[in-house]
């Protein structure tokens, strides 16, 4: 059971749930993007290593789409619509980097607890990547949750689908179709959020949540 | 074959449905409409006849649609074949009113196209086999006469009636989907076959009769569930408020006879059931008569006179699953004949009222029964059809309202050899509700034919009218026949319903009624009752006859002109006839004052003042007031309060659906 295989897949998925830790407290625009692309290069390895042991040879078509797409193509376009927006200089106010691990250390306990129990018929391994899944998945939300700055959501909400993408992997494969059309999806989630900052920072010269929630109306009675 | 033949003729229907798309725009389009639907409804009529009377064995139908795994189930069993008679019996007069009707219509593009719709809806409700197919054709059928409820959506009463109807219909849905989703099981058994074969916990069966009285009892109008009924019948064109009433209702009763007598099955029922349907029925006759009183809108007072007659076809029903339940099958049968009776009875005698409200709608302009009067001198056809139809409801001899009434009056004269203490009290209590109510429906018609045809013109609209076309009065002509027919040949009618009976009252059923001499009614013994329609006409003519010779016999031939007996006013205006209000207060006073609140303030101006006297009547309707209202209110405020949910920044709205992510999956690990 402990074999090098399963040791390997248990230490690509953990460090996916290790760098979400590293993604909750990066206050640079930068650190964040490098941090993320990290990211996604562990999934495209964790991915890599599942098609490899499960003998699914579809697999590797997921990693190749992770590590292209989600390590490689996504960071960059990032990076450059930071660039072009002016605001890798800007300090995101993370609120406590301690308050914000205990939390997400709470999190994880929690997806470990919800899920070793419900899988007990499945075996080890899909038990314990869907586990770290699912805490990849609350640590994205807990990301989205905890910033203001847009691109910041941006990124939370693509490591959550890397969380996802794990869990497929995890749970013998989706079949190929529905993660084509999820890598496309996301990438079209891409250009329509880097469209939309540029359209908001021309209205409201700031991708800040905080000062767009200023501008709202007060439509409240 | 003959379930293809009929799913033939309904997709004909709907193909007319089509073209009633296209048919405003030809000059003859409504013609052609109105006649293919004449045809249809009159060949699926004769089918179903054929089919009831032959006593055949059920016939089924699969086809490959609907939900993947259930198919589509069509049956056509006896009481399927009964409701297919009333509905397409309904239609054809309906379409025959409509080809004459068609021509005043003013937005015939809001009515061609869902008139046949409908017509098909109601059919196949009848014969799905499968809680899909049923649900379907339901909510068709609602969805369709909602359409037609809405043809004169610029009025805003119109408006408010579609709203109520559109939300009581899916609340009646909803109702019926659970209990629907209670009969399956948790095996999924959604045909009506697996339904019939498997037995239901008493818990669940309970709760499936109350689910199945709430979803069918709001579409037929039961008491506190009418409120829509008195608004959106009357809103429709009139030959559709006559369907909706005459038929409409009654699709709504077979759904309940079909899910409690068929699916649930009579032998699982309990004493209490039939209590609860019988003090449902009576609270419901009682309540919608009364409503119909306080009515001076035509078209309204007969939907009000629907409620009423719906109560009756309940405490039929109730009396029935009260008597299965203590296994005295001889008794049930008679009080589901008497149900069954009523339901063929109120469908031909509420078309006719409700054609006959639209011939004088279309004569006058007018629904307020204190703007018209006198009809009978400019409608005589018109009057004489609806004074039958007034008789006919008010349960008079030798026409066909009073066989259903005294059947079932027979069937509750039989409840002391129920055992229940409480139904031995409760049965009773409800006769004299049903006592109550058929004198009330007397005294109501009485004014409703008074007001509108006796007397003199109110208003210049009645003062003008004219007689309406040749289609509706005979189409109203042809339902006075029937009305008359069934009055005076009970039995035959009771004998047509024996297969129906039978299927629901694990065979037993009346005794057959054809060889009884003279065309007597002997539904329980020839010791206890018996009643003979023809003997009563004859006995009504010949005295009729008798009393007029004698009184030209005795009378003064001489000519004598002189001032007629005038009430002390030689030359009045039609103001100072007696009107429908002032007609309605003694029983205004009687009743309104406990059921409706009725306050009445006159203002009498001093002497010298030229202000005239003024009467105020203030109504109260307890059911919307203390029920319908409360709700309103408080879903209002629970929308007001959850408005905020609609104004959150985004980071708001990332921290519910993460807290609730949370919580849900705390809960998940902490409930293992």
């Amino acid at each position: 059971m402990h074999s090098l295989e399963f040791d390997i897949a248990h230490f690509l998925a953990g460090g996916m749930v290790v760098l979400s830790f590293l993604l909750l407290y990066q206050d640079r625009v930068y650190a964040l993007l490098n941090v993320f692309a990290l990211h996604s290069l562990v999934l495209a390895l964790a991915v890599g290593w599942q098609a490899y042991i499960q003998e699914a040879h579809h697999l590797y078509v997921t990693a190749g789409i992770a590590l292209v797409f989600k390590a490689i193509v996504i960071p960059m376009a990032l990076r450059r619509i930071v660039r072009r927006l002016g605001i890798h200089r800007t300090l995101e106010v993370v609120g406590g980097v301690g308050r914000d691990m205990l939390a997400g250390a709470a999190l994880v306990a929690l997806a470990i607890m919800v899920m070793l129990p419900v899988t007990v018929g499945a075996d080890a391994l899909a038990r314990e990547d869907l586990a770290f899944a699912l805490a990849v998945l609350l640590l994205g939300l807990l990301l989205m949750v905890n910033r203001h700055n847009a691109i910041s959501l941006v990124i939370g909400f693509m490591s959550l689908e890397n969380g996802l993408v794990l869990a497929a992997a995890g749970a013998r494969g989706m079949p190929l179709a529905v993660e084509i059309s999820v890598a496309f999806s996301v990438l079209i989630a891409l250009i329509v959020i880097g469209v939309f900052l540029f359209r908001i920072r021309e209205r409201f010269d700031s991708v800040d949540m905080q000062a767009m929630d200023s501008f709202r109306e007060s439509r409240l009675k | 074959m003959l379930l293809t033949l009929l799913l033939v003729l309904l997709l004909v229907l709907l193909a007319a449905g089509g073209y009633g798309t296209v048919a405003p725009a030809r000059p003859q389009g409504s013609r052609y409409l109105y006649s293919v639907s004449l045809a249809v409804c009159t060949v699926l009529l004769l089918l179903a006849l054929a089919h009831l009377l032959s006593g055949r064995e059920p016939l089924h139908l699969s086809l490959p649609l609907g939900l993947p795994w259930l198919g589509l189930h069509l049956r056509l069993d006896a009481l399927s074949a009964f409701f297919l008679v009333v509905v397409n019996l309904g239609g054809a007069v309906a379409s025959l009113f409509g080809l004459g009707y068609g021509a005043h219509e003013r937005e015939p593009e809001r009515v061609l196209p869902f008139y046949p719709a409908f017509l098909a809806g109601m059919n196949l409700v009848l014969l799905a086999d499968d809680a899909f197919a049923f649900l379907f054709a339901w909510e068709f059928m609602s969805i369709s006469s909602w359409a037609l409820v809405m043809a004169h959506h610029r009025e805003p009463a119109n408006l408010r009636a579609g709203y109520l109807y559109l939300v009581m219909a899916c609340f009646g849905t909803l109702a019926l989907l659970l209990a629907f989703g209670l009969l399956a099981g948790v095996d999924g058994g959604y045909g009506f076959a697996a339904m019939r074969a498997s037995q239901t916990p008493p818990a669940l069966a309970a709760l499936v009769l109350v689910l199945a009285l709430l979803g069918a009892g709001s579409k037929a109008g039961l008491v506190p569930l009418h409120v829509w009924l008195p608004l959106a019948h009357p809103a429709a064109p009139s030959h559709v408020s006559a369907l909706m009433s005459g038929v409409m209702t009654k699709v709504a009763v077979y759904g309940f006879i079909r899910i409690v007598f068929d699916l649930l099955g009579g032998e699982s029922a309990v004493w209490w059931w039939g209590g609860l349907v019988l003090a449902a029925g009576g609270v419901t006759a009682v309540l919608g008569v009364l409503y119909a009183l306080m009515q001076h809108d035509l078209k309204r007072l007969l939907a009000y006179h629907t409620v009423e007659n719906i109560g009756i076809i309940f405490i039929g029903l109730g009396l029935a699953l009260a008597f299965q339940a203590n296994l005295m099958y001889f008794n049930a049968a008679l009080a589901l004949t008497a149900a069954l009776f009523h339901v063929l009875n109120h469908s031909l005698f509420k078309s006719l009222l409700f054609l006959g409200a639209g011939a004088v709608l279309t004569a006058t302009g007018e629904r307020d029964m204190e703007r018209l009067g006198g009809l009978i001198h400019r409608m005589p056809h018109t009057a004489l059809a609806f004074l039958i139809g007034s008789a006919a409801i008010s349960a008079l001899p030798p026409l066909n309202g009073f066989v259903s009434e005294w059947m079932t009056f027979q069937a509750i004269l039989n409840s002391p050899e129920l055992p229940q203490w409480l139904l031995k009290f409760l049965v009773p209590a409800v006769g004299a509700l049903l006592a109550l109510s058929a004198a009330l429906a007397a005294a109501c018609f009485v004014k409703a034919f008074g007001i509108t045809f006796l007397g003199r013109p109110r208003s210049p609209a009645a003062a003008d009218a004219g007689e309406t076309d040749r289609f509706s009065l005979s189409a109203m002509f042809v339902l006075a026949g029937l009305c008359l027919l069934a009055g005076v040949l009970p039995g035959l009618v009771v004998d047509g319903l024996g297969p129906v009976v039978g299927l629901l009252n694990g065979g037993a059923r009346l005794t057959d009624q054809y060889h009884q001499p003279w065309l007597t009614l002997v539904p329980v013994g020839p010791l206890k009752s018996s009643y003979n329609g023809l003997l009563v006409m004859l006995f009504m003519a010949v005295s009729g006859v008798a009393a007029a010779l004698l009184i030209h016999r005795f009378a003064s031939s001489a000519v004598r002109r002189g001032p007629a007996w005038d009430c002390g006013f030689p030359d009045a205006s039609p103001a100072t006839q007696y009107t429908a209000g002032s007609f309605a207060q003694p029983i205004r006073r009687v009743f309104g004052s406990l059921v409706f609140q009725a306050r009445e303030r006159v203002t009498m101006p001093p002497p010298g003042d030229l202000r005239p006297a003024r009467l105020e009547v203030e109504l109260h309707d307890p059911v919307w007031e203390r029920a319908y209202a409360p709700i309103a209110a408080a879903v209002i405020a629970v929308s007001t309060r959850a408005n905020v949910l609609q104004y959150l920044t985004i980071r708001r709205y990332l921290s519910l659906v993460f807290g609730a992510l949370v919580v849900l999956l705390l809960g998940m690990a902490l409930w293992r």
